[in-house]
């Protein structure tokens, strides 16, 4: 398995004593903590009503803390240039898929992507929103690459590019346009914060959807000279 | 003491866990693994600890950083796995040369 020498005994003995110690130092601070006062959970609740939506993690997310999930964003698409960038995996195997992969994604996909859609919708007043919607959608994409389907010509080119960074261009779009109108980047006035939310929610899901299959795959799809109708 | 610092407590036993994993390990494959457990010990001490006041509700903050972190975790290990794949490509062992000739 591995040409180095395993480390020795009393290496691991010394190493297992030290992070004993270290799991009780961490589970002690860990339970010291329970006389401490409450986190940001009260000044969520106040401010809840202004947000948009009911759910105080969505809340959270999009309005109060909307620069994490921006720059959350862009560490998506970084990470996906930089697996590009890298020329991807060169030499897998593809196997066809059986045939129960095959009925059941035939069967799962479009129920994923309705339970991606519910996700999203819901997500403004119960658990759920764009990163449990993208995640779900991006399973489904992951189930059509393993049972052999991939992009088209037409999708692979300029569109799917498109796809990629729209969840991070509208959060910009939308950020920089409330900054020109008056207001603090990423400060979305009240009457419009429902609306504008559930904009950059749609976009963030199927960003992060087309993000984690194209992570997967690893590989840029290729756009093949001659046919390309879309991509110049 | 409530059932919140159990799944804390469980929480610190899988980051430790992890680290030993991370530290005992050559093989960089486990050791990507290893940093995604301890992730997940950091994920769920957040989760529990958030709900930690038994009369109030749990407090969304942490919850909505967990939900930015699985989806950070899950691209970081994506490249890391490309990287890993490139290094198996150049030298043949999943492994990082530690300086010393051969």
């Amino acid at each position: 398995m591995t040409d180095n020498p395993q480390p020795g005994k009393a290496f691991r003995l010394l190493l297992v004593l030290l992070l004993s110690a270290v799991a009780g130092w961490l589970g002690y601070a860990v339970l010291a903590l329970s006389s401490s006062p409450a986190g940001l959970g009260e000044q969520v609740a106040t401010h809840l009503d202004t947000s948009g939506v009911g759910n105080p993690v969505t809340a959270v997310l999009l309005n109060f803390r909307g620069y994490d999930t921006l720059l959350e964003m862009a560490v998506l698409l970084v990470a996906l240039l930089g697996v590009w960038s890298l020329g991807g995996i060169t030499d897998y195997r593809e196997s066809p898929p059986g045939p129960v992969l095959d009925t059941l994604s035939r069967l799962l996909v479009p129920v994923l992507i309705l339970v991606a859609a519910y996700l999203l919708w819901v997500g403004a007043d119960a658990p759920g929103g764009a990163f449990q919607a993208g995640s779900v959608l991006g399973a489904a994409g992951v189930l059509l690459l393993l049972s052999g389907w991939r992009l088209g010509n037409r999708f692979a080119g300029l569109l799917l590019r498109v796809v990629l960074v729209l969840g991070l261009g509208l959060f910009v779009i939308a950020g920089t346009g409330l900054f020109l109108i008056g207001g603090a980047f990423l400060e979305y006035p009240p009457s419009l914060a429902g609306g504008l939310i559930l904009l950059v929610e749609a976009a963030a899901t199927m960003t992060i959807g087309a993000t984690l299959a194209a992570l997967f795959l690893g590989n840029r799809p290729r756009v093949e000279p001659g046919k390309v109708d879309q991509d110049k | 003491m409530s059932y919140v610092f159990l799944y804390a407590l469980l929480g610190v036993g899988l980051f430790v866990l992890g680290l030993y994993a991370l530290i005992i390990h050559a093989h960089l494959l486990r050791k990507i693994l290893a940093i995604n457990v301890m992730g997940t010990g950091v994920f769920l001490v957040l989760v529990a600890l958030a709900a930690r006041h038994p009369d109030a509700p749990p407090d969304p903050v942490p919850h909505a950083m967990v939900i930015t972190g699985i989806v950070v975790a899950v691209s970081a290990t994506a490249l890391a796995l490309i990287l890993m794949l490139k290094v198996y490509a150049v030298t043949g062992k999943a492994e990082l040369h530690d300086g010393k000739p051969d």
